[in-house]
């Protein structure tokens, strides 16, 4: 017969426990993205609001612009996509769901912008994005962070490598006529995605 | 801003509410303009202006409101297109301009939205890939013909009805009806499309079982069918006092020259489409000239495109030949619906005007090229003649347009 334990041992153990796991929420969440008070951190926002870009674009280039075009040539993308009745590009992609976003105002906006830009308005333009476009190519596998002061308020500035992942990317812009540089090749870093968060002031 | 003479009256309009501040202003704006924008695919839209990195830019011009570039009550300031801002604006944000594309050192820094390359807008026909796909083409096109109009048959196809004869009229017992309204009405498309007289004279009205006979019905009646081109009309000149409760549009309320004759005539659909006949014939140029007194008007019938419609009416020269003034002032548009494509009149006759570049795309690339249709609507004296001459010059956006080609193509 197992004998029982003591009640007094037991509260002495579940009130060990008991401290042990209440000192433990304190120590900070190494794994878990919640600061203090379960309060998500810009810098994880950001990092989300990333994920999800980077992972709906990649979608988009591999299972609609890679398939269709490359694989089942099908239908061409094309940067005047209405008018040629094609694909749009998946940086246009990535800009008309910018685009949807800014008009919700809800505090983030994001963009995606490069050292090299194809079109001149995409280029670097506030310290905090050509910091962070500068950090990005010189730190291949690494993402810039920072704060920033625009029109009078303060944004958490995430600046993330946008990598040529297809050879599409590469030929694309090594040809086009209005690019400053002509030797990308396949995982070079060719911009960066940047993402603002609006700081509560 | 001299666009919005004819309504100004009616400061509701825009001043929805007394105190509502920037953001009613602008949504008054977006009200009427907003499709016309979205569908030019704006090239600075606000959400542009909106992005934090732009908050220097906005400090100089605040390109989030429309007014800040088209500002209201100030005719001293007002010129074409409703501007208030001086011609060299775009350097605001543009500065950079002459380093980024060598090709544009020299030029004059007013001379961007003026000289036929670029509009603040609306870039669809001046685009520069749209220009190198367009850059040989001959003046005119080898079939120079406009699209039909189809929306009739689309709706037989849709629900076919039978054609009405005289015997089948249902105007009400002892209701005099001269025989010639009788007639008109009979052997034209409203019979043939099984549209009686109570469906115009006497509507079915959610307010009331009964239907009320009126001698004259208004743009309501032909709401019910017509409900694109009653829209149309209320966006644009002719329409829209109407479309704000005013009394209707008469010549003598206009800025431009109209004829004498015409002052106290009121605009509504059947002013152009005369009732009963309903003769689209007459409404694309003799109900236009029937008022319209400028110069461009009256150099029409002697002009090139002129001479096309008389000779389509003639039966000399294939339907669609022919250039009457709604061919090019109200466009034919494609629109698709349910697997068809219908061919319908834009009504509103502002809608592709001003800037005038953006009538190629939908009316002059059907018989033109696109080189030759940019460089006569910039030429303001060949406008006034109705085209009849040639285009003093070629656009040098096409010639460095097709300069970056060669220059790509060797690369």
């Amino acid at each position: 017969m197992n004998p029982r334990p003591e009640p007094a041992a037991l509260l002495v153990t579940s009130a060990i426990l008991l401290s042990a796991l209440s000192l433990l929420s304190f120590l900070p969440a190494t794994g878990s993205r919640a600061g203090a008070e379960g309060r998500v951190t810009p810098r994880a926002m950001a990092d989300a609001v990333h994920a999800v870009i980077e992972a709906d674009r990649t979608v988009y280039t591999r299972n609609i612009v890679n398939r269709l075009q490359i694989e089942e040539k099908l239908i061409e993308a094309d940067e005047h996509w209405k008018d040629e009745k094609a694909l749009p590009l998946p940086s246009q992609m990535l800009r008309m769901g910018s685009e949807l976003v800014a008009e919700k105002d809800i505090g983030v906006t994001y963009a995606l912008l490069s050292l090299w830009p194809i079109n001149k308005q995409n280029g670097a333009k506030t310290q905090a994005e050509k910091a962070g476009l500068q950090y990005i190519a010189d730190h291949p596998g690494k993402n810039y962070y920072t704060e920033e002061e625009l029109g009078g308020t303060s944004y958490f500035t995430a600046v993330y490598p946008d990598k040529a992942v297809a050879e599409a990317c590469v030929s694309c812009h090594n040809h086009h006529k209005d690019t400053p540089k002509r030797d990308f090749k396949l995982d070079d870093v060719m911009g960066g995605v940047v993402v603002r968060i609006a700081l509560e002031p | 801003m001299s666009g919005h003479h004819q309504i100004e009256i009616a400061c509701v309009v825009c001043h929805t509410e007394p105190y509502g501040g920037d953001a009613v202003l602008q949504s008054a704006c977006v009200e009427c303009h907003g499709e016309a924008l979205k569908a030019a695919e704006d090239s600075h839209p606000k959400r542009l202006f909106t992005d934090p990195r732009n908050a220097d830019r906005v400090a100089v011009v605040d390109a989030r409101r429309c007014v800040a570039c088209h500002r209201e009550h100030r005719p001293g300031l007002t010129r074409a297109m409703g501007v208030t801002v001086a011609d060299d604006h775009c350097f605001y944000c543009h500065a950079e301009i002459a380093n980024e594309r060598p090709s544009h050192r020299g030029f004059a820094p007013e001379g961007c939205a003026s000289a036929g390359c670029h509009n603040y807008h609306d870039n669809r026909a001046l685009y520069e890939d749209f220009l190198v796909k367009h850059l040989d083409e001959p003046e005119t096109l080898p079939q120079a013909l406009l699209p039909r109009r189809n929306w009739a048959w689309v709706e037989q196809k849709k629900q076919p009805v039978r054609a009405l004869t005289l015997a089948d009229r249902d105007a009400p017992q002892g209701l005099t009806v001269h025989p010639r309204v009788a007639e008109d009405w009979a052997y034209t498309g409203h019979a043939r499309g099984g549209v009686n007289c109570t469906d115009c004279h006497a509507p079915k009205s959610s307010e009331t079982a009964e239907r009320v006979w009126r001698d004259r019905p208004d743009e309501t009646a032909c709401r019910e069918c017509h409900r694109d081109e009653v829209e149309g009309f209320a966006r644009g000149k002719h329409g829209m006092r109407r479309a704000q409760g005013l009394p209707p549009l008469r010549p003598a309320d206009a800025r431009q020259p109209m004829r004498a004759a015409a002052q106290e005539k009121t605009l509504g659909c059947v002013s152009c489409h005369k009732a009963h006949r309903f003769d689209t014939r007459h409404a694309a140029v003799e109900a236009c000239l029937g008022c319209h007194d400028d110069a461009h008007s009256r150099a029409y019938r002697a002009s090139p495109h002129g001479r096309l419609w008389e000779a389509e009416l003639a039966g000399r020269d294939a339907p669609g030949s022919g250039v009457s003034c709604a061919a090019c002032h109200m466009p034919r548009e494609a629109h698709k619906r349910e697997g068809l494509t219908v061919i319908r009149v834009q009504h509103n006759q502002n809608r592709d005007l001003r800037p005038n570049e953006k009538m190629v795309r939908s009316v002059c690339l059907n018989c033109h090229g696109l080189g030759f249709s940019l460089a006569a609507l910039g030429s303001p004296r060949l406008v006034a003649r109705n085209f009849a001459g040639r285009p003093p010059r070629h656009l040098r956006s096409l010639r460095m347009a097709r300069a970056r080609l060669i220059e790509a193509n060797k690369r």
